[in-house]
């Protein structure tokens, strides 16, 4: 079998302050605007940590003190660029060997900054990815489409 | 999480699920796929540009024509997923980014 190579997933917005505060908002601030509705912790999300170095750790805590691992820190460069290794499985559970990368850099843009986040190497995910059926409900009978897309992915 | 319809929603068109729940039976040709169904060769043909845009299938060439399959990797759907993950992901930031203007 060929080793297939995914398209990243690529994202930009700008916003309106310089790179030093964008980044610091998206590190080191991530809990204040990481959306808790993507939530490991069954408590509910208290806060998001991205330790500030290469090989730090990156978690959430949830409201009673348990620690969800999300992944780690794989180059801390402020105020340039951000790269964490992901290693959520297409379940949302922490899989150690699992290793995507998003990368975010900042770079000045008139007066605020442009935001880029590229999440690449999804083909790690290999044919667990046929497994994101797990996160989409099936209201409309879109089940069993989805049962026979990961028969024949998995095939 | 999220629902089907927005994840999948290249699918929501029902000629285009049914042209992407053959390739989900086996690889098949346009000629092979049009067969099956009540739509024309070009109808099919555009159906498929669109799966492929959007990650579920993929096409390699065989002789003069092309065999279509459904991402043997299954990554369409997570793609999707990702896809709608960092977009509401970055609106939220940026709105809190926006939010310490003084």
């Amino acid at each position: 079998m060929t080793t297939i190579t995914a398209a990243p997933v690529r994202k930009d917005v700008l916003v309106t302050c310089a790179p030093d505060r964008a980044f610091q908002v998206f590190a080191a601030e991530m809990g204040r605007w990481w959306l808790k509705s993507h939530s490991l912790a069954a408590s509910g999300q208290a806060k998001v940590v991205v330790e500030p170095f290469a090989g730090g750790a990156w978690y959430e805590v949830g409201n009673e003190g348990e620690r969800c691992d999300w992944g780690h820190v794989l180059a801390w460069e402020p105020p340039a660029r951000l790269v964490l290794i992901w290693r959520l499985s297409p379940d949302f559970t922490y899989d150690p060997a699992l290793h995507t990368e998003v990368e975010v850099t900042f770079t000045p843009e008139g007066h605020g900054t442009r935001v880029r986040l590229e999440h690449r190497m999804l083909e790690n995910y290999g044919a667990a990815g046929a497994q994101m059926s797990h996160v989409f409900d099936s209201p409309n009978g879109w089940g069993g489409l989805i049962a026979s897309y990961v028969a024949a992915a998995g095939a | 999480m999220t629902d089907a319809s927005h994840a999948l929603s290249a699918l929501a068109d029902p000629t285009r699920r049914r042209v992407f729940e053959r390739l989900a039976e086996s690889p098949a040709s346009v000629a092979e796929i049009t067969r099956g169904l009540t739509v024309s060769q070009p109808a099919v043909s555009q159906h498929l540009k669109v799966l492929r845009e959007a990650g579920l299938v993929t096409g390699t060439p065989k002789g003069a024509s092309t065999v279509y399959r459904i991402d043997p990797a299954g990554l369409g759907p997570l793609r999707q997923w990702l896809d709608r993950f960092w977009d509401a992901q970055l609106e939220a930031f940026a709105r809190v980014v926006d939010e310490d203007k003084p």
